[in-house]
């Protein structure tokens, strides 16, 4: 009993260590992220008509708008995919990396009243909300191929099958993106919360930076392409594009700098994070 | 002594907590950024209140203002004090809720704590998807839960609802579900914070039995919280009392309430009470008792079958016609025993003193400690009242035994309550 008890010991101090990022507690507590990702689902959909028809008809409305608005009445090219099939493609991704950043902005705020009453790792939160992400754009994609094998049999686009290996690596990066901008972005709301009601508006401004609705080709602005570039956003998502659609183009330099941007803004996140865990009920 | 090599469950060395009184921070960035920038400028900071004296801004409140505090292996510990003492404060420390400003605090095994009903409950999911849910969040995984979860349901007396959604519960059935699952945690420590107060009273029974056991059978450490002093006793060995932020007794469980409550009502023949803080509904600044002496006992001891002789002192603003008065007397653990009122009003005078003495038949009382809590008001020609002024326990006395009492045997207010009638008369 006695080592048992050492095993569990606790040490609490006013003191932070900046960098102890406390990943491995968190993985102690993988059933309750779990528990939490099944939640978000059961409760989504309860007591709604369609229940998780929804899943499927969000996206599709969506980009039945986009297919509307930027292919019709703006008439901007896609490089030859049909609209359609470009814009539920480019829903799926940005879809998935936009609710990983907002579900997690508000991460402190809309859990406050199980965070003031009990610990557990917060961190598990975030991370449970990428996953429901990962589910999310799952189903999404299940969509994405119907429309995908019509047009492949009738010949109009050509996938690049071997690069769907690198999917989850897309998913990696720019859901790791999400959880770090997104909780640094819940760390600085528990103080001041201005910041929640400039996300939704950021994050569709970003939207528009990163070619979602419009391919890369179609920019010749030398300042709008330098956005576009500087974005990390762009690189995964023209991968996945180019791993779907067959089109687009792939830069080594832009995903290796998507990447340091990711691990960067992750750690930051993270260690943020964990300092305003600590007392962020005080100001909540 | 043996305690020195009993195994420690919690120690906690120089731990405090501050708070900042006010608005925490400009509670917008805008408003943090401006004080920021006139700092910087060494100008005065445009959101600080105009005629606000400027060392009041940020001034701080020591909720917690250095504990130190030992708890052992597998002892059952209460922990009472007045609100605001810092008990909550002190279990959420504790919980990991939030960090303490100063000092340490190490845990020896995993926490359950229970500081309110239900917690982490979600309405729409069933009572099987939130055990599940409580129990994770609680530390355990699902392996762990599957073994426990018959022993939960049969505990927690909801087997009919537990595939309904927790919604559609009542409070009764959520706290006992909540109970259930923190007490079958396999933690070292429990901690509860008034959790029972909802609960019937046979379950309330159940949960302290099972508290108990947890204490000496499985060497769990268990923490409570109430201010139900009865149920102190029941589970508690050691108790100790906060008042202030600080440990100010830290011992044996009958001793403690006494403290508690010395620490809570003033005694003495003589009470300045114009500075005791009033209830929102005694907010009346027209009227203030400004003082209370009692007139036949020195040391607040009275024997069983006396009375009381007191005084109070009112001020007046204004003056009132018909100003009724009332004593509600309580038991030491906060429980009313009776009240008693004047059948006659008095008026109160704005322009001299008034001292209205009385006496207050305290004769029916069995030994112990009580207090009361004086209330007066007055009552309009329609018949409603208005509370003028009161205060709540504001004088702690106790009533002694008398030989021959009760047959020289000690009264056990457990079985047999605090009022006695006039003894039983044989009749032919």
């Amino acid at each position: 009993m006695s080592n048992e008890a050492q095993q569990y010991h606790t040490h609490i101090t006013s003191e932070h260590k900046w960098f102890d990022l406390k990943l491995k507690e968190v993985w102690q507590y993988k059933d309750l992220i779990v528990l939490f990702t099944k939640r978000s689902f059961v409760l989504k959909y309860k007591q709604t008509v369609l229940g998780p028809a929804w899943l499927f008809l969000n996206p599709i409305m969506t980009s039945l708008i986009y297919t509307f608005v930027f292919g019709g009445i703006a008439g901007i090219e896609t490089d030859g995919v049909p609209q359609i099939l470009f814009y539920l493609g480019g829903n799926a991704i940005w879809t998935f990396f936009s609710t990983c950043l907002t579900s997690n902005a508000n991460a402190f705020i809309a859990n406050s009243a199980v965070f003031g009453k009990v610990y557990f790792p917060r961190l598990t939160t975030p991370v449970s909300n990428v996953l429901s992400s990962v589910v999310q754009f799952g189903i999404q994609m299940i969509l994405v191929l119907a429309f995908l094998i019509y047009y492949v049999a009738t010949g109009a686009v050509h996938p690049n099958w071997l690069s769907w290996l690198l999917i989850p690596v897309v998913l990696l990066n720019l859901g790791i993106m999400g959880l770090g901008c997104g909780i640094i972005i819940s760390s600085l709301t528990t103080k001041y919360r201005d910041l929640s009601i400039l996300v939704s508006f950021g994050v569709s401004l970003w939207m528009y930076a990163t070619p979602i609705v419009y391919p890369i080709s179609q920019i010749d602005n030398e300042l709008f392409r330098t956005i576009l570039m500087i974005n990390p956003a762009t690189a995964p998502i023209e991968l996945f594009r180019y791993a779907l659609l067959g089109q687009g183009t792939i830069s080594i330099p832009s995903l290796i700098f998507s990447w340091v941007f990711t691990i960067a803004v992750a750690v930051l996140g993270i260690m943020v994070f964990n300092k305003v865990e600590k007392t962020f009920m005080d100001t909540v | 002594m043996e305690n020195t090599n009993r195994e420690i469950a919690i120690k906690m060395t120089g731990v405090k907590k501050k708070y900042r009184l006010g608005q925490i921070g400009g509670g917008t960035l805008q408003a943090d950024l401006q004080s920021w920038w006139a700092k910087l400028r060494g100008k005065e900071d445009p959101n600080s209140k105009i005629g606000q004296e400027q060392r009041l801004v940020g001034q701080t409140f020591m909720a917690l203002n250095g504990i130190d505090l030992t708890i052992y292996k597998g002892e059952a510990v209460g922990i009472i004090g007045t609100n605001g003492a810092g008990k909550s404060t002190l279990l959420k420390l504790l919980s990991r809720v939030t960090a303490p400003t100063e000092g340490e605090i190490d845990i020896y095994g995993r926490i359950a704590s229970m500081l309110e009903v239900g917690t982490g409950f979600s309405p729409e999911m069933t009572g099987r998807e939130n055990v599940y849910m409580n129990g994770a969040i609680l530390g355990m995984t699902k392996a762990e839960i599957d073994a426990k979860m018959e022993d939960i349901i049969e505990f927690s007396e909801v087997r009919d609802f537990i595939d309904t959604p927790v919604k559609r519960y009542s409070s009764g059935m959520y706290v006992k579900l909540a109970f259930s699952v923190a007490a079958h945690l396999d933690s070292e420590i429990m901690i509860m914070d008034e959790v029972l107060a909802v609960g019937d009273m046979a379950f309330q029974r159940k949960c302290l039995t099972k508290m108990k056991e947890a204490a000496t059978q499985q060497g769990r450490t268990v923490l409570y919280v109430s201010h139900n002093m009865n149920t102190i006793r029941q589970l508690c060995e050691r108790c100790i009392v906060l008042d202030k932020g600080r440990v100010i007794f830290e011992g044996d469980v009958e001793e403690a309430i006494g403290v508690y409550l010395g620490s809570h009502s003033k005694s003495g023949s003589f009470l300045s009470l114009e500075t005791l803080p009033r209830d929102q509904e005694f907010n009346n600044p027209s009227v203030n008792m400004t003082a209370f002496s009692i007139h036949n006992s020195e040391d607040s001891i009275f024997t069983v079958g006396s009375t009381m002789d007191c005084s109070f002192v009112i001020n007046s603003s204004c003056n009132i016609e018909k100003t009724y008065c009332r004593i509600i007397i309580k038991s030491a653990d906060g429980l009313p025993v009776t009240m008693t009122t004047a059948s006659d009003s008095f008026p109160l005078r704005s322009d001299s003193k008034n001292t209205i003495k009385m006496r207050v038949d305290i004769s029916s009382l069995v030994p112990g400690r009580y207090t009361i809590s004086p209330v007066f008001y007055e009552l309009n020609e329609f018949g409603g009242y208005n509370n003028l002024d009161g205060l709540k326990e504001m004088y702690c006395f106790e009533v002694a035994t008398v030989p021959g009492f009760n047959n020289n045997m000690e009264w056990q207010t457990n079985f047999w309550g605090h009022f006695c009638v006039n003894p039983i008369q044989f009749v032919e």
